[in-house]
């Protein structure tokens, strides 16, 4: 049986352990910042390698992979970063935690905030940066409290502000709370709410992070869950984090999971260490008595949905190496990166929403799409008009004005939106569940629709007699 | 607008740019691969949508604008593109004849904001892009309100014009409309329709960016969103009907023009503003001899694409009653109604009558370059005192110009006035009249009893010869009185504060009897010179062109729509 493995959340739900800084100190916090602080030059093939420079390389090895959803290498996002503009790094913790099914950063704020900030001052450091943001969503009003007491105590003892223990490093965090939208999570629409606009998220090219961010300056914006992680891979070296997990799916990761189970909430798993079947039923304790499997949305509200049943060809190596294709059940699907994504989903978030039979998937549709419609910017044309278009067709669907060519026409909507038409990912967002849900429901899309269809007629054969 | 106004001199110093070959549609073409910004003049690197605009593919777009940030949130611009493949080694894959291997990519791009790079295939016409233009225009006509008929920009739309080029012919649709905010009164010049915006931005960049007042926004979200100003605030700076201009819809319109005119009914003249010294290039809209509106023309070396609302709205005066319709002259007490003929023939006899120096001329800055030539030629005749009124007020940063005359620089530079010391010979012109020793005076679009030379000291001249357009207190003590013709009933030149030379041609007929001055001041030079001139505005103007060396090498055909720089 698949067993949680805490790395990240180690001490967090200790009854004994509180979020103020001795105790995080007591527990070993902040070692390993002075350990990073103490690193010095490297000679490599007669190359002098800057401590900084040694950090993000040990980064890169580890395979650390971003956890707020794309997945995408954290090494590889710092060393996109413009070092030679002149300009201020600046570097921002996404803690917008905002993806539907998600409660993974919330618990690190609330339980372990030194943590983040010890691993935000390491990254910082190695990215030569002076000046990092969190930027928290304002659902967090606590968290933010708790942050800005953490942020206090690091700076009372030297592990922030001038002269991080004693060393000629300066670094300042500033605590900056959105206002309630989730497109803040966005990194781009993040850097301009932080600046004080409106997030509307920017066109990239030309506007990528690492060259033109936070006031046109390179940025870095990482998770909450991967700058903690940031701090285990220097704990443990590169080599040793990077046996957590499995191969290019390294550490741990820490997964929500809600809906149709008995024991919702959030493990901590080595990457790929648990299949989706032993989440919900190991650790989430199964879905209610007399209920089946309908459906399970793998990674965050945006994610394609599983049908239960679905078997799924995964490309794997064998013993010896060589590529090999491998069908799997959607239960022993292993909860990683890139079985998801081969299934056609994603991981992202992080964030497991169990369907059972009892579920109307054309309501629960209605449901995710009313949220994407609330939260569009509006900025660009076709997320603006087409998430809204796709949640009045649903809302209409599931209140009995329904067609039976519906489900067909709801679909070609959703599939206009996404595919690089949008400025952002949320045009992915908003239609990979319409396109998912449709497409492998589309019975019950459309059986819905002719009922109504059927019912108005029935209607209108009463009056007319 | 100083980046506008120094255009000329950086294209001079034009770096050589770097062609590159690039492929639009199956057109091989060459494109610079840096375009100067519209905002900073410095070389960034060219964009899809420049690209194939200089090679005559127009790609559709709301949001974009040539002369503003790029914002790319319409997406109608989304193309599909090739790129020479890499191996590995990020070494171009080669097909066999040798050229460079190019594929597709895999998602799109839009083309307002993609640079162009090196042997990268633009397929503007593929199926791909033509869906992806369709779905926008589907996207972007669900909520609008489709009141085409009673919507000002009906004719000049662009989703019209989209609709009809890329668009279906039956909607989808079948929700209800979100229902926005109608005849919101933005600005006491700017009215907004919220459910015809299509939230391109257009507007918000240009007064935040151009305008320099970051007055507009959006609120809400999602299709919800509105336009709007900060609550309380005006939209009230004196460029804010320039965004009416660059709204791709009907959205934004001018509490001036709309319900007033369709546009299709409309004669566009290519023309100028007569407001200050910066010299707006415009464009007039017209129709059976009626002004409606005036809208910016581009001009790079003038105004870019813009005007400013004082300017734009200062045209009524064209059609104003007291307008001056007829010849008419004092005979003793009455006035009598001349024809042309009579009135010119006897002005000519009466001006023989006066020796050298006993004739003072006033001209005016509101007169054509054509008219102040001629003004001198005629003063020469007489070796009379030239000069005409300096007319000053106030000015800003961006267009409007301190001062109020088009063509200051044409009197100065036909001797009409001194550069230095416009209008200090108007006292000595008094000091002479009160004197007797300038016995007759000619004053061109100038009231002089408002402080120039009082009407009592006018009364006392043998001879007071007035040209205006519009009655003033010169009319009634003048011994002939002339009706001109305003700059929109005739053709001519003004050069600007800067030195530009620009003609305007005509866009409405004069009222009345009311006739260009070139016209009369030619046979009244003709009559008592007996030079012959030119009985056309191209041959006058050339004629002129040969006698001041500033003009030398200007001809009427060569000033072109835009104008010529001159020394001046």
């Amino acid at each position: 049986m698949a067993e949680e493995y805490r790395l990240i959340l180690k001490h967090a739900d200790e009854s004994e352990y509180t979020t103020d800084i001795d105790c995080y100190i007591r527990h070993g916090g902040y070692e390993t910042l002075k350990k990073v602080l103490g690193m010095s030059e490297k000679e490599t093939d007669g190359k002098t390698i800057s401590p900084q420079e040694q950090i993000r390389e040990e980064v890169k090895q580890s395979g650390l992979r971003g956890r707020g959803g794309a997945g995408f290498s954290c090494g590889l996002k710092w060393s996109f970063v413009d070092r030679r503009s002149g300009k201020p790094i600046y570097l921002v913790c996404n803690a917008d935690e905002s993806e539907p099914g998600t409660f993974k950063d919330r618990q690190i704020i609330y339980k372990d905030p030194h943590q983040l900030i010890e691993g935000m001052v390491i990254s910082a450091y190695a990215n030569d940066v002076n000046l990092a943001y969190i930027y928290i969503r304002g659902e967090f009003p606590e968290g933010a409290k708790i942050l800005e007491n953490a942020i206090a105590e690091a700076k009372k003892m030297k592990f922030l502000g001038k002269n991080i223990c004693d060393t000629k490093f300066n670094l300042e965090i500033y605590v900056h709370r959105g206002a309630g939208a989730y497109i803040c999570g966005e990194e781009t629409g993040l850097l301009e709410s932080l600046e004080g606009k409106r997030p509307y998220p920017r066109i990239k090219p030309p506007y990528f992070p690492a060259v033109l961010g936070l006031y046109m300056c390179p940025t870095i914006v990482n998770n909450v869950e991967t700058l903690c992680h940031v701090k285990h891979v220097m704990e443990l070296g590169a080599g040793d984090y990077a046996k957590l997990g499995t191969p290019n799916n390294t550490g741990t990761r820490i997964v929500s999971i809600s809906g149709h189970v008995k024991n919702p909430g959030y493990f901590e798993i080595q990457v790929g260490h648990a299949t989706i079947g032993e989440l919900i039923n190991d650790f989430a304790g199964g879905l209610p008595n007399g209920r089946k499997l309908k459906a399970i949305i793998p990674g965050g509200s945006s994610s394609k949905v599983f049908k239960a049943g679905e078997k799924y060809k995964l490309k794997q190596k064998d013993e010896e190496g060589n590529d090999i294709e491998k069908e799997v059940d959607l239960l022993d699907l292993p909860y990683d990166f890139d079985s998801l994504m081969s299934a056609g989903s994603m991981s992202g978030s992080g964030a497991i929403i169990v369907l059972d039979d009892s579920t109307d998937i054309v309501e629960a549709l209605g449901n995710v799409s009313d949220f994407y419609a609330h939260e569009s910017c509006g900025q660009c044309t076709p997320c603006r008009e087409g998430s809204l278009w796709m949640s009045k067709a649903l809302t209409r669907l599931n209140s009995g004005g329904g067609r039976k060519e519906d489900a067909d026409y709801i679909l070609k909507i959703a599939d206009n939106i996404p595919g690089g038409k949008t400025i952002c990912a949320f045009g992915e967002a908003c239609s990979w569940p319409v396109q998912s849900f449709i497409t492998k429901f589309k019975d019950e899309f459309e059986a819905k629709g002719a009922q109504a269809e059927a019912a108005r007629e029935a209607q209108l054969e009463q009056t007319s007699k | 607008m100083a980046q506008t106004t120094n255009k000329e001199a950086k294209e001079a110093e034009k770096p050589e740019v770097e062609m590159i070959p690039i492929k639009i549609n199956d057109l091989e073409v060459q494109v610079p691969r840096t375009q100067p910004d519209p905002m900073t003049g410095k070389q960034i690197p060219t964009t899809m949508i420049q690209a194939c605009s200089m090679h005559g593919v127009e790609i559709p777009h709301y949001c974009y604008h040539p002369k503003l940030p790029v914002a790319g949130n319409c997406r109608m611009c989304l193309v599909e593109f090739g790129m020479p493949a890499m191996d590995r080694s990020r070494q171009p894959i080669l097909n066999d004849d040798g050229t460079p291997q190019v594929r597709k990519m895999p998602r799109p791009a839009i083309a307002c904001a993609t640079a162009i790079a090196p042997n990268m295939e633009i397929y503007a016409d593929s199926d791909g892009s033509k869906q992806m233009r369709e779905s926008v225009l589907e996207f972007l006509l669900i909520n609008h309100p489709l009141d085409c008929p009673i919507c000002d920009q009906a004719g000049e739309c662009k989703l019209q014009e989209y609709s009809y080029e890329h668009g279906q012919s039956a909607s989808r649709f079948f929700e209800t409309k979100v229902h926005k905010p109608k005849q919101v009164d933005l600005g006491p010049r700017i009215m907004l329709d919220d459910e015809r915006c299509i939230l391109c931005s257009r507007c918000v960049r240009f007064t935040r960016d151009i305008a320099g007042d970051d007055a507009l926004g959006f609120i809400n979200r999602g299709s919800y969103n509105t336009l709007g100003t900060y609550p309380g605030k005006s939209f009230d700076n004196n460029y804010t009907l320039n965004t009416v201009d660059i709204c791709p819809v009907g959205a934004l319109t001018s509490k001036d023009f709309r319900f007033k005119m369709r546009a299709w009914f409309m004669k566009e003249t290519k023309s100028l503003c007569s407001s200050c010294g910066t010299g707006c290039n415009v464009l007039v809209g017209s129709r059976e001899n009626q002004i409606y509106r005036l809208e910016p023309r581009e001009n790079d070396a003038v105004n870019s694409s813009w005007m400013c609302d004082s300017g734009r709205l200062n045209y009524k005066w064209q059609a104003a009653p007291n307008r001056l319709k007829e010849v008419t002259a004092r005979r003793g007490d009455i006035r009598e109604v001349l024809s042309w003929s009579v009135a010119i023939n006897e002005i000519s006899e009466k001006l023989k009558d006066f020796g050298e120096g006993e004739v003072a001329f006033i001209g005016s800055g509101q007169q054509t370059t054509e008219e102040l030539y001629l003004l001198k030629l005629l003063a020469d005749r007489f070796k009379g005192m030239t000069d005409s009124i300096p007319n000053v007020g106030e000015g800003d940063d961006l267009l409007v110009s301190e001062d109020k005359d088009p063509n200051t620089q044409g009197a100065i530079l036909t001797k009409v006035s001194n550069a230095k010391s416009q209008g200090r010979k108007i006292s000595k012109i008094s000091q002479g009249i009160e004197e007797g020793s300038i016995k007759a005076l000619i004053v061109f679009r100038a009231d002089l009893t408002k402080g120039a030379i009082s009407q009592e000291i006018l009364e006392s001249l043998d001879l007071l010869i007035v040209s205006d357009i519009h009655k003033t207190a010169m009319a009634d003590i003048s011994d002939y009185l002339l009706p001109g013709c305003a700059h929109f009933e005739k053709r001519g030149t003004f050069i600007n504060t800067k030195g530009r030379l620009q003609k305007f041609m005509k866009s409405v007929e004069a009222p009345g009897d009311a006739r260009p001055e070139w016209e009369f001041l030619h046979e009244l030079v003709h009559n008592t010179t007996g030079s012959n001139g030119f009985s056309t505005i191209e041959g006058l103007f050339n004629q002129m062109a040969g006698s001041i060396t500033a003009l030398e090498s200007v001809t009427w055909a060569s000033i072109g729509d835009t104008g010529v720089s001159i020394e001046i």
